[in-house]
């Protein structure tokens, strides 16, 4: 299996053009979604935001009626409401939480329809967000800080071209694949900003791998003595002989997530999600963003 | 065998035995019954549980708390944004205890909810959650004005008239004690005493610029005690000039209790420097939250900003109290208003569903290794496995919380972390391919990808860290878990699986191993 990998001779870097096309299609898609459904832009075109209770708040409704928690999560669920509902204290007594938009009385009409049981609404009242705006800034500015930190790491240990493609192909795979999955109008959750940081991991690892070969073929050359072909053939080279590793890493990791995504069920679902396009997206950018910009600014500076 | 391999091999073995036997607790706690749970003494119980990884309350669910800030203390505009300020200091507490994932949320506009995960004693809960957390130092009155006051309150309470002898105590003097030369009160006068000094002519008595204060509960032989101090009202330093607070077992004066050392910052240290150069041979009370903790004599300038807070029970509870010292006091005093045990907030079929997809996942990955590297999969599965229960180890040592999305992400960890071992043995292939023998492309192998696993994986744990030392609630929760991931996998994918090699060519003999 996968002997093509080993011999492999791809052209890779013949074709950046178009991968820097399709790149830029995926990245507007990537920002259409996070613009119209992460940012207030999208009530424009009347598109509601994806962000979840975690990050808005909503709801919370405490009532007792005698039905086991089971039953109470499906009845709440088939009427379409998405809540988190927790048993509290004694038996019959729930605690439900979820976005706004429905009162707590037609909640409870809905629940006594479904249960076929009294039940008694103990307490309804607005809860905050579980991350709030200042929680969220500071994720936002948090993960700033750690890309400059990756810059500047990859510049001391490669060089500085090297550090900003490293870090352009960081937000290349988050954008794309926290935009495609809010732009088919999942929901932003807790799980998706594991994912994202995740991601950057991942991202930053595959980047490592290539550009590290990279300096390891170029080694044994003087810049100035190598031709632009031969040069590309060096980054060809170097992507070449490391796509097997590429290949079968970026299998398990795909392995894992897609099972997740297949058998965990709505818990894992939006984890899964991103973890999914970012696996691909963040091997297709190693090569075809980090490399490729890499090679674009050596052969210019040959140029001039 | 070689004593070198000997050793390596030890090392192997105790990878995967230490581990398990920090795991054992875990195991003992997921897998006891409810009702054996209850026959276990509390103790005992919860020396389990400390040493056992915490499960998220979407799994397990936990402890549920409802503070209110107290309205009486905040003016009107201002409770809505008392409330926030709760949350945040709440949850820098709670992130000062380590991995715990709560839950802290605004409820209405003047509460807060808190949910912590597993089981928490409500004392623990109290101390973590109730308690404002407001350290103060306070000057000591002069100890004749405070002679002075508890002879006019005798006076007061038998109407004026003056003690015919001195040797008659009065009504006040006779509910106090003498312990260590301060003035006590014992557990069962506390309720009268503390009732008579909210006398209105008792409050009036006291001299301008003077309180009185309660002291933390003390036992002597077996009886409570508190003790009564009269201090200066004006407080010079608090607890807001704090720069570092730790727990630890006294030594001197304290020996063998616990306490808690605090640092301040360049002001607080300046401020505490001047108050103990200028009331040398005074005494200085540390003031928690309205309650003096002690009254150290001041026996020189202290220039280091230095100092120590005693008069605390337990390790765990020195611990927890330094923990909330560092967060900092909360803005207002808060009441616990209610607190309950809370079920799980998933069902039962989706951590099911979820648990199984993360087995399959994991099977798979090692399935593939398995198929696609042969011997070489199998050391490396070796490795995997090492490394998935080494972190857990490391996790429930420092009593972290798995949450559902948390146990995904350790899963997909685990799975990157074939990365390494997958480059090694691409690398050492590669080198076949070249016809170099074995041995020799073994070495190589392992040197050239040693190199670009270090750079990669160091810089997603310069990232880690960043997140783990300034972030706060679930991302640094996921930081924590990803860097010790990146560092046991150091050892278990470079490392050990590099011995394994080693250990079946020199000493079993073999003379390559199926890549």
């Amino acid at each position: 299996m996968f002997k093509f990998l080993y011999n492999a001779n791809f052209d890779f870097m013949g074709k950046r053009k178009v991968a820097y096309t399709l790149s830029l299609i995926m990245l507007f898609l990537g920002l259409l979604g996070i613009t119209l459904r992460l940012t207030p832009l999208g009530s424009l075109v009347n598109l509601k935001q994806t962000w979840s209770i975690d990050f808005t708040g909503g709801s919370l409704v405490q009532v007792f009626v005698e039905a086991p928690i089971d039953k109470v999560r499906s009845a709440v669920l088939s009427a379409g409401i998405r809540a988190e509902i927790q048993n509290i204290g004694e038996r019959n007594e729930y605690l439900i939480k979820y976005a706004e938009g429905v009162e707590a009385d037609s909640l409870v009409k809905i629940l006594e329809g479904k249960l076929g049981k009294k039940v008694r609404l103990d307490r309804a009242e607005k809860v905050g967000p579980r991350i709030g705006t200042e929680l969220r800034n500071r994720a936002i500015i948090l993960s700033l800080v750690g890309l400059l930190v990756i810059l500047i790491y990859v510049w001391f240990r490669f060089d500085l071209v090297f550090g900003v493609a490293s870090v352009l192909a960081l937000f290349h795979d988050v954008i794309i694949s926290w935009g495609i999955h809010s732009l088919l109008g999942f929901e932003t959750d807790m799980t998706v900003i594991a994912a994202v940081l995740t991601l950057m991991g991942y991202s930053i690892n595959d980047s490592i791998v290539i550009a590290d070969r990279v300096r390891e073929y170029l080694g044994r050359f003087r810049l100035m003595e190598i031709s632009p072909r031969e040069l590309m053939k060096i980054f060809n080279d170097a992507i070449n002989s490391t796509l097997p590793r590429t290949v079968i890493t970026s299998l398990t990791v795909f392995i894992v997530v897609f099972s997740i995504l297949i058998l965990g069920g709505p818990v894992l679902f939006n984890f899964a999600f991103v973890m999914t396009i970012g696996t691909i997206v963040g091997t297709y950018s190693s090569i075809f963003i980090v490399a490729a910009l890499v090679l674009d600014w050596r052969l210019r500076k040959k140029g001039s | 065998m070689s004593n070198k391999n000997l050793i390596r091999l030890i090392v192997i073995i105790l990878t995967f035995v230490v581990p398990l036997w920090l795991l054992q607790p875990t195991y003992k706690v997921l897998t006891m019954s409810e009702s054996e749970k209850e026959k276990l003494n509390p103790l005992e119980f919860q020396k389990l549980m400390r040493n056992s990884l915490n499960l998220g309350l979407d799994i397990q669910g936990g402890m549920y708390v409802v503070l209110s800030v107290d309205k009486d203390k905040v003016k009107g505009e201002h409770i809505k944004d008392a409330a926030d300020r709760v949350v945040e200091v709440i949850r820098n507490r709670v992130d000062q205890l380590g991995v715990f994932e709560p839950v802290i949320q605004k409820v209405g506009e003047d509460r807060v909810v808190v949910q912590l995960p597993g089981v928490i004693s409500k004392e623990r809960a109290r101390m973590i959650l109730g308690k404002t957390a407001l350290l103060e130092f306070k000057l000591l009155a002069d100890e004749n004005l405070f002679a002075d006051f508890i002879r006019g309150v005798d006076r007061i309470l038998r109407g004026g008239k003056m003690l015919s002898a001195d040797t008659l105590r009065g009504p006040f003097s006779s509910l106090l004690v003498a312990l260590e030369g301060d003035v006590a009160v014992a557990e069962e006068n506390w309720a009268k005493v503390d009732s008579i000094l909210k006398l209105p002519e008792v409050q009036n008595l006291i001299p301008v610029g003077y309180e009185i204060l309660w002291g933390a509960t003390q036992e002597v032989q077996g009886k409570k005690f508190r003790k009564l101090y009269m201090v200066k009202a004006e407080t010079p330093l608090t607890g807001a000039y704090l720069m570092d607070a730790n727990a630890t077992i006294g030594q001197q004066q304290a020996a063998g209790q616990p306490i808690v050392q605090i640092r301040f910052d360049r002001t607080g240290a300046a401020i505490f420097a001047r108050i103990t150069g200028e009331n040398v041979g005074k005494r200085l009370a540390i003031v928690l939250d309205g309650v003096v903790q002690s009254a150290p004599r001041i026996q020189e300038r202290i220039p280091t900003g230095n100092a120590q807070i005693t008069g605390i029970r337990s390790l765990r509870e020195a611990q927890d109290l330094a923990a909330i010292l560092r967060a900092g006091a909360l803005p207002v005093p808060v009441k616990i208003e209610e607190e309950r045990v809370i079920g799980p907030s998933l069902g039962k079929d989706s951590i099911q569903k979820g648990m199984i997809a993360l087995a399959v996942a994991f099977l798979l990955v090692i399935a593939f290794m398995i198929f696609y590297y042969r011997i070489g999969g199998i050391i490396a599965n070796i490795a995997l496995f090492a490394n998935l229960i080494l972190i857990l180890a490391i996790m429930a040592m420092i009593n972290a919380t798995l949450t559902m999305p948390g146990m995904a992400g350790l899963i997909l960890t685990v799975g990157m972390a074939v990365d390494s071992n997958v480059l090694i043995f691409e690398r050492i292939r590669e080198e076949l391919r070249k016809g170099n023998p074995f041995r020799t492309a073994l070495e190589s192998g392992y040197s050239n990808a040693r190199r670009t696993i270090l750079d990669a994986n160091i810089t997603t744990l310069l990232t880690a860290l960043v997140l783990m030392f300034l972030g706060t609630g679930p991302i640094r929760g996921f930081a924590v878990v990803l860097s010790i991931g990146i560092l046991v996998n150091f050892f278990t994918s470079i490392v050990m699986t590099r011995w394994i090699f080693n250990i079946l060519l020199e000493e079993l003999k073999w003379k390559e191993v199926a890549i």
